[in-house]
């Protein structure tokens, strides 16, 4: 989980903010937080589906799934706990 | 307002004449103290909003200084050309068209767009249509997504989400139409010494429904500050031929008929310039309900994605930052 995490967080702070990291709380809101928008989340499921190998169906394109680091952790647990 | 109040449609309703007479006004003071040009080019789409600005244009500066361009391409619906020469008829004024087909042709647009299509349609051929759809507000649990609509020759229809790399190629390359469009528009306001009128209506300036560098470019926007219902009485009050005002919105881009609502917009154009009013105007949306014959939770969600997409599009609207104030220059 714990490298998984670092992957992930990796990826978001690298991706989107350019390496600088400000402290990024795990619960924060990408799209509260105007760090990513819908293209963003295009970007967050395509680094997903080629990472954790899986498929993201459309009713998991949820705020509760993807909307922050932990949350994609949470999704990322259930998913692949039923691959 | 609260919902107790009476909230209805007339909050859209204007002095026609007077509004059209200010814009009118405006334009030339724009062109005689500010833009210093001799007239008006216009991209002509057969559309309600390009063909209000012209005619606003006309009122302004007479049929003499306004040039209309029609640029059709091999996806233009049918009644295209047959609209924009019925304005240009009825305006008087001088016109051409291009069909700028072979200009995308040369920038590898067509192949472009049905090599990005083929990316999550591997049967997508020649003979087939396609469309971008957005997922409706009121549908996604969270996310809009977008999603590619297909027509085989056989009338089969195949619905595919788009993933990141095919939407960034499918949107780049539909752009290419827009871009072209303004750049023919720009060559001939450079030939006469004419300024280029864009054609946003408030809903498209707004929201963000528009190509940077594309139909997003030009050196006046005469109607950007009306609604779309607003645009519609002002074409009637102008005398646009019925056939235009009748025609639904289109976007007039993809081989496959596509409404801007599917595309773009949450709703009908009258409901989406009463939710836009109604937020920009801090209207409860149970107030709003009523008048608009949704419920307030629709308006609701409504109202959240007006807010996302203006910040979403607000890349469109920003010039050129730059990494100081250089004082000398201000516009």
């Amino acid at each position: 989980m714990n490298e998984m995490r670092e992957q992930i967080r990796s990826y978001i702070v690298d991706n989107f903010l350019f390496g600088d990291d400000n402290g990024l709380d795990d619960s924060a809101s990408f799209l509260e937080s105007g760090m990513i928008d819908s293209t963003g989340i295009l970007e967050v499921i395509g680094f997903l589906e080629e990472n954790f190998s899986i498929k993201v169906k459309d009713d998991e394109l949820i705020p509760e799934n993807l909307d922050s680091i932990g949350n994609i952790l949470g999704f990322l647990d259930r998913k692949l706990a039923t691959a | 307002m609260t919902a107790s109040q009476q909230f209805s449609a007339d909050v859209l309703t204007i002095n026609l004449e007077k509004e059209a007479g200010r814009i009118a006004s405006c334009i030339r003071d724009f062109m005689k103290n500010r833009l210093k040009r001799r007239g008006i080019v216009i991209g002509l789409s057969g559309g309600i909003d390009s063909s209000v600005t012209a005619a606003l244009a006309v009122k302004a500066l007479g049929p003499a200084r306004v040039f209309g361009l029609e640029m059709p391409e091999r996806h233009s619906a049918a009644e295209t050309t047959s609209l924009s020469r019925a304005v240009i008829d009825h305006l008087a004024i001088e016109s051409l068209r291009i069909d700028i087909s072979p200009i995308l042709a040369s920038v590898g647009f067509y192949q472009l767009y049905d090599n990005a299509v083929r990316m999550v349609i591997p049967e997508y051929a020649t003979g087939w249509k396609s469309k971008v759809v957005t997922s409706s507000v009121f549908e996604n649990q969270g996310f809009s997504m977008m999603s590619i609509v297909a027509q085989s020759p056989d009338g089969t229809t195949v619905k595919a989400r788009l993933p990141l790399k095919p939407y960034l190629e499918i949107v780049a390359a539909t752009n290419f139409k827009q871009r072209t469009r303004k750049m023919l528009e720009y060559y001939h306001a450079d030939r006469l010494n004419y300024a280029v009128a864009g054609t946003p209506n408030r809903l498209e300036y707004d929201q963000g429904f528009f190509v940077k560098l594309g139909d997003g470019a030009s050196d006046l926007k005469p109607i950007a500050h009306l609604y779309k219902t607003q645009v519609y009485r002002m074409a009637e009050y102008l005398g646009i031929p019925e056939r235009i005002r009748n025609r639904p919105p289109t976007t007039d881009t993809y081989s496959l008929s596509q409404g801007q609502d599917e595309f773009y917009f949450s709703l009908p154009y009258h409901q989406m310039d009463l939710c836009l009013y109604g937020k920009n105007k801090g209207v409860a949306p149970e107030a709003l309900a009523a008048a608009t014959g949704l419920q307030a939770e629709q308006v609701q969600k409504v109202y959240d994605d007006i807010d996302t997409k203006r910040s979403t599009t607000r890349y469109l609207h920003l010039k050129p930052l730059l990494m100081e104030k250089i004082a000398e220059i201000s516009v």
